[in-house]
């Protein structure tokens, strides 16, 4: 019985695993590449949705409004962005601070807490209405082509001139600015580009669910940050070229999703999640530090070099 | 080449922590002049260096290389200029990085950085190369990450970025003080062809005072953020170590050979 309503579920896990790791790898850009924590994703995390509805309800044809929903995560990434360089907030602050000013913004877009869409009426990319059916139409088919596409992208992107210096602004800011990279501007156009994608991810889901709600990017920076982790731990040994480590943030967003449907079959209630992810989040976080902590060989001031590059 | 006149930089100003670290410095460098500077702790050398290189900015005076005001230039627009080496070995390199792509990084310094491939084939090539003359073996090692490295390879992999583009000034900030004596005479050494070989201008700290001695054709004291012993030429070919005590001595106005100068 357990099984098969599982089994029956699948496809939906399928289908939101795809379109969070989306940005999941977004997170996965500030988290990983700049060492940044951004919290500006919970708020970006429905603006891309409410800018897609607006557009689309508006008369906009649904891939411009994409477009458009892009765009305007890549706003809210360079207002923290700004913040952050131009005006010295400690990054983290700089996050909320968007976060927060964009729940009022994401409230004027949409003119109200939530706006439906309707699959009938405008011609969505996705919808969960077809995701068990084997047709074109299916949205786990787009997914699969949004989350290769965005590997894809990023891969060609962090291999170029410019990719490489938003590695290396993350990786050794001095180092960077010695070497002649402008760390402000790197570090805003990281900020952007995860931005973007997880507008562009908000952008999807809005169509999935069939509406954008104020309060659907709440936590959001905590499933990303699921999705990377777990990717990072499960596959990190096996996974180590760059699209397969992006690869394995998708494979930790799925996992993600199949635990939530899981103890959601379990009996716990939907709204259980939030604890249940941060317990997951702080815990893959703790395991490692505790390893390094209680369980390391005692080398002396070998250890200090093995350390500083973790 | 180098030019800094009357800089005056204090931290923390009107705090108890008040420093004043730089206090009407003023040096020339001509073309491919090799100075090595020495000077107690809190003589203000390594905040000459990052003055130099933009890390800080200066509170009076002004700097130029080359016949180019870069007083108000940020850091990284001082950068085409400036190779440099610090004192820590993780400061000059990206860990997370590869060898290949962290020469590739400094093979693009002060050039514009667009969308093309960070780092060709050709390059490659041309890395294994220069990478062989470091004698570390670290030419096969392309696509290592640095942060698998030790220190003094660390070290010499930084010189190498930082004279990879050929620079007008070549900044060392102590970069041979972390590590054991043997690597650190091997990346000495390295410096030395280096600078011979491409003829750079070139500002060394240094808290060895033999090395001070050894290497260079000019020899700077700095003492309470001020240059109080400037030796060159034939001077510096014969100093002595006890010839810079007595200099630093005079140049004090203590009689007791400051123990902090004798850390060496």
């Amino acid at each position: 019985m357990f099984i098969t309503t599982l089994l029956n579920a699948l496809p939906g896990v399928v289908a939101q695993g795809l379109i969070w790791s989306i940005m999941a790898i977004g997170v996965y850009i500030t988290y990983k590449i700049l060492d940044v924590a951004d919290l500006t994703v919970d708020g970006t995390m429905c603006t891309g949705g409410a800018v897609f509805i607006m557009l689309v309800t508006g008369g906009w044809n649904p891939w411009a409004a994409m477009v458009a929903a892009f765009l305007s995560g890549m706003a809210a990434g360079l207002v923290t962005g700004l913040l952050h360089t131009a005006c010295g907030i400690p990054a983290i602050l700089a996050g909320i601070l968007t976060q927060l000013a964009l729940y009022s913004v994401n409230l004027r877009i949409m003119g109200q807490s939530n706006r439906p869409i309707s699959v009938d009426k405008y011609p969505l990319l996705v919808s969960a209405r077809n995701v068990r059916e084997a047709a074109l139409s299916n949205p786990i088919l787009v997914c699969v082509l949004f989350t290769a596409a965005t590997i894809g992208a990023l891969y060609w992107f962090f291999g170029t001139e410019q990719g490489c210096a938003v590695r290396a602004t993350g990786a050794n800011p001095n180092m960077a600015r010695a070497q002649g990279i402008n760390t402000n501007f790197t570090t805003v156009l990281g900020l952007m580009l995860s931005n973007g994608l997880v507008a562009l991810s908000a952008a999807l889901l809005a169509q999935y669910q069939g509406f954008a709600d104020v309060n659907s990017g709440r936590g959001a920076i905590v499933i990303g940050l699921a999705a990377v982790i777990i990717g990072e731990v499960l596959f990190s040994k096996v996974f180590r070229n760059f699209a397969l480590k992006l690869l394995a943030v998708v494979f930790g967003s799925l996992i993600y999703y199949l635990v939530y449907q899981v103890v959601i079959l379990l009996g716990l209630k939907s709204d259980d999640m939030k604890l249940i992810t941060a317990l997951i989040v702080a815990l893959f976080l703790a395991v490692p530090y505790w390893k390094g902590r209680y369980f390391a060989k005692r080398t002396g001031r070998a250890g200090k070099g093995a350390g500083s590059h973790a | 080449m180098l030019e800094l006149k009357n800089i005056y930089k204090t931290f923390n100003p009107g705090t108890v922590n008040e420093k004043r670290a730089l206090q009407g410095l003023s040096l020339s460098l001509a073309d491919g002049d090799f100075v090595t500077v020495i000077g107690g702790n809190g003589a203000g050398k390594s905040t000459m260096l990052n003055i130099i290189s933009g890390a800080y900015t200066v509170d009076e005076g002004s700097i130029s290389i080359g016949g180019v005001d870069v007083t108000r230039l940020p850091e990284y627009k001082r950068a085409p200029y400036i190779g440099r080496v610090f004192q820590d070995p993780m400061m000059g390199t990206a860990a997370t990085m590869q060898i290949e792509e962290n020469l590739a990084l400094a093979a693009r310094r002060g050039q514009r950085r667009g969308l093309r491939t960070g780092i060709s084939r050709a390059e490659r090539e041309q890395y294994r190369e220069l990478l062989k003359i470091l004698d570390l073996g670290l030419e096969d090692r392309l696509t290592s990450k640095v942060g698998l490295l030790s220190g003094g390879q660390r070290q010499a992999l930084t010189l190498l970025m930082a004279t990879l583009k050929k620079p007008q000034l070549l900044l060392l900030d102590e970069h041979t003080a972390a590590l054991d004596p043997k690597t650190a005479a091997k990346v000495l050494s390295a410096t030395e062809q280096i600078v011979r070989r491409d003829n750079l201008t070139t500002l060394m700290i240094t808290h060895n005072m033999r090395d001070a001695i050894a290497h260079g054709n000019r020899l700077v004291m700095l003492y309470d953020g001020r240059v109080v012993v400037d030796v060159r030429g034939e001077e510096k070919r014969r100093l002595t170590v006890e010839d810079l005590l007595e200099k630093f001595n005079q140049a004090s106005g203590s009689t007791e050979a400051d123990d902090k100068l004798l850390l060496s």
